[in-house]
């Protein structure tokens, strides 16, 4: 068995990086494409991580220096892929070519783009923002539509998730725990804030969220409201108002506040209609990639020597991500071993 | 609020509108509620625009009011559709443009039910010729009477003897605008702007010159809402619709407001008499209302026709103020006379309200 085989690995989020360093160990070469100018996806624009509000550099940091050493082409994207009939030939955009054995598909998520949910008003009115601005202003502190001192903040659950007129039915997974952390975090900086939470229903499935969600609603005083928000509008000083529906006391709801951020769900890449017909994968209806099966075959695909690590076959955690991840590369290395 | 956020907004939601030949069909209601509305859009499409617009007296109800009420079943209401089409059809027309938002919303309803239905179109088809042997092509376009005069916005602007501004300041006049419930929030894509950030009143606000006011409860009912008001035991919560309005735009101290449906402007403009005398509060400057005009009404001020030859007399709210700011010229004393100087009658005045 020769131990040269390479391995291109489209994606260096975390499920990109930690197939590569896993399929590293066992012997193989892997080389990671990656069409950002930086590795780590999109945790590396977080700024903690649920449930213990680890910080998400420290992870990004750990995973790149895994990966140190290990062939990266960045600000690249993949031209095109064909199948040969022993493994892939695949272009680059700068021209490069690879011939490879395997390819695992790590090309994860897009977050929703919250303008599409209209009655929001993202982007029409100052203090709306998104829960990826939220992170972003808790990385650098810079964002003229956070105000200096906010008495009243909303988060908004399921924006583009679970909505059929928005184009995805899918749960995102993890929009809840990522709002009740992002409140909690807010509510730290601004201890006489007012944070509204309007959820539809909590989903808390993860070993230590529901600890996390009592310690939001108990100890931080954090207001879960059940309902939906059915839209926003601005006042005449530009704070934002908010209709909702409480359905627990069933009855409707108007809030003035300071700043709202809506929990942008996790959608398919947008790229992945283009890959997935340059290697003829079948996409699932909701545009991520599909698994051979969705119980005990997760990372293998319907053709021979395509793998798949992390979130492009949908959403899931951080902790599922790296899981899945070490499993597709445990499936290439089963697969390069029957090589011959 | 970021303009150009709303900017993006119109520009995924812009309508194709054929620059002629429609068949127009009128509402139920304006013209007892607002007479001159109609009469001054044909005048104006006809005469100023010098397009070819035809309607005919055969043509009835589109059947939308008693629909919305629960009287009569769909499959009824689009046999009346079907007519109107048929009616249409026989005059050699393709385009249709309705003057009433419920009519506009019933025929969108109706074509976007056949083509997911095609078999109720069929049957309806014989319904039509069973009850009065008539066939019909479907329109190739349906409008709403206000997308034509937002596509002719900017040729009104270039003709306009007055404009929405202050002529003593130069300041632009601050206009709320109402687009009704049934003109794009069931079909937005069917309106010029979408359904959250509608522009096909706020565009010919602003080529008039005026400054278009966002408030909180924009979108808002008007308080029409059909039951709320046809049911006489529920008109306390029409009412109540309307004064939420009214106090969500207070602050913003409009000029006037400028609706698109039949119902909006009657309920704005009556319900300020209401709470006047109920609360004894006006929303108007020095005790006066807001004035409430319907698009058809504003563009012909702008183009300088004659408040009184117009029906503003009709309006509850007096509008004179928005004629003062405007600088359009207006005779007191002949505000009471109709058609050849005939006496039409002096309202009395009420007692809080100053409308005039």
């Amino acid at each position: 068995m020769t131990m040269d085989r390479k391995i291109v690995i489209i994606g260096g989020g975390i499920a990109g990086m930690e197939t590569a360093a896993c399929l590293r160990d066992l012997g193989w070469t892997p080389v990671i494409v990656e069409q950002s100018s930086a590795l780590g996806g999109h945790v590396a624009e977080w700024n903690c991580l649920f449930p213990d509000l680890a910080p998400a550099g420290k992870l990004v940091d750990s995973l790149r220096a895994k990966v140190e050493g290990i062939e990266i082409h960045l600000d690249t994207v993949i031209a095109a892929i064909n199948y040969l009939r022993k493994g892939y030939s695949l272009v680059l955009s700068d021209g490069t070519k690879l011939q490879s054995d395997a390819v695992v598909f790590a090309t994860g998520f897009s977050l929703f783009r919250a303008e599409k949910k209209e009655e929001y008003g993202y982007g029409i009115y100052d203090h709306v923002i998104s829960n990826k601005d939220l992170e972003l202003w808790f990385n650098t502190g810079s964002d003229e539509r956070v105000p200096d001192n906010p008495k009243a903040v909303g988060f908004v659950h399921c924006v583009g998730s679970r909505d059929i007129k928005a184009g995805n039915t899918q749960c995102s997974k993890v929009c809840c725990i990522t709002a009740i952390k992002q409140a909690i975090e807010f509510k730290e900086k601004f201890p006489k804030a007012e944070v509204y939470c309007f959820y539809m229903d909590l989903r808390l499935f993860g070993r230590k969220y529901e600890d996390f969600y009592i310690h939001a609603q108990k100890d931080m005083g954090i207001h879960f409201i059940r309902g939906r928000v059915s839209e926003v509008s601005e006042t005449i000083d530009g704070r934002v108002f908010v209709k909702a529906e409480d359905t627990l006391s069933g009855k409707p709801l108007r809030v003035s506040l300071d700043l709202l951020v809506l929990m942008a769900g996790i959608v398919c890449n947008r790229d992945n209609d283009r890959l997935a017909q340059a290697v003829s994968l079948p996409l699932d209806e909701d545009g991520f990639f599909r698994s051979r099966d969705n119980v005990s075959q997760l990372t293998l695909s319907d053709k021979p020597g395509v793998f798949f690590a992390g979130t492009c076959t949908g959403p899931k955690t951080i902790p599922e991500t790296l899981a899945e991840a070490r499993s597709a590369a445990l499936a290439v290395n089963e697969y390069l071993k029957t090589l011959k | 609020m970021i303009y150009q956020g709303k900017q993006k907004i119109w520009s995924d939601y812009q309508k194709d509108i054929p620059d002629d030949h429609w068949f127009y069909v009128r509402s139920c209601i304006r013209q007892s509620f607002f007479p001159g509305s109609e009469k001054f859009f044909m005048k104006i499409v006809r005469d100023d625009l010098g397009k070819d617009i035809y309607e005919t007296e055969h043509h009835t109800t589109c059947g939308g009011i008693a629909y919305h009420c629960d009287t009569i079943p769909q499959e009824t209401a689009m046999t009346i559709v079907a007519r109107q089409f048929a009616l249409m059809t026989e005059a050699g027309y393709e385009n249709l443009v309705a003057s009433c938002i419920t009519s506009f919303g019933n025929y969108c309803e109706t074509i976007e039910t056949w083509r997911e239905f095609p078999e109720l179109e069929a049957r309806v088809r014989e319904h039509l010729w069973k009850a009065c042997r008539r066939e019909f092509k479907v329109p190739k376009y349906v409008a709403h009477a206000s997308d034509l005069v937002y596509k002719f916005r900017n040729e009104i602007a270039a003709r306009a003897k007055f404009r929405l501004v202050d002529h003593e300041t130069g300041e632009p006049l601050r206009i709320v605008e109402h687009i009704g419930c049934h003109y794009s929030k069931m079909f937005p894509h069917k309106g010029v702007g979408g359904a959250e950030y509608p522009c096909v009143l706020s565009g010919m606000a602003e080529a008039w010159g005026g400054e278009v006011i966002d408030y909180p409860e924009r979108r808002h009912c008007c308080g029409f809402g059909f039951r709320q008001y046809l049911v006489r035991a529920n008109r306390g919560y029409s009412l109540s619709n309307t004064h939420k309005k009214f106090e969500s735009m207070e602050p913003y101290h409009p000029d006037c407001i400028i609706t698109n449906c039949p119902g909006c402007p009657f309920f704005l403009d009556r319900w300020q008499y209401v709470i006047s005398e109920m609360e004894g509060k006006t929303y108007g400057q020095d005790g006066h209302g807001i004035p409430v005009l319907t698009y058809e009404e504003l563009a012909a001020l702008v183009l300088g026709y004659d408040p009184w030859d117009m029906g503003l007399q009709i309006h509850q709210v007096g509008l004179e103020p928005l004629l003062d700011k405007m600088g359009v010229p207006y005779d007191p004393s002949k505000k009471y006379l109709g058609l050849n100087e005939k006496e039409i009658m002096k309202p009395g005045l009420p007692t809080v309200l100053k409308c005039c």
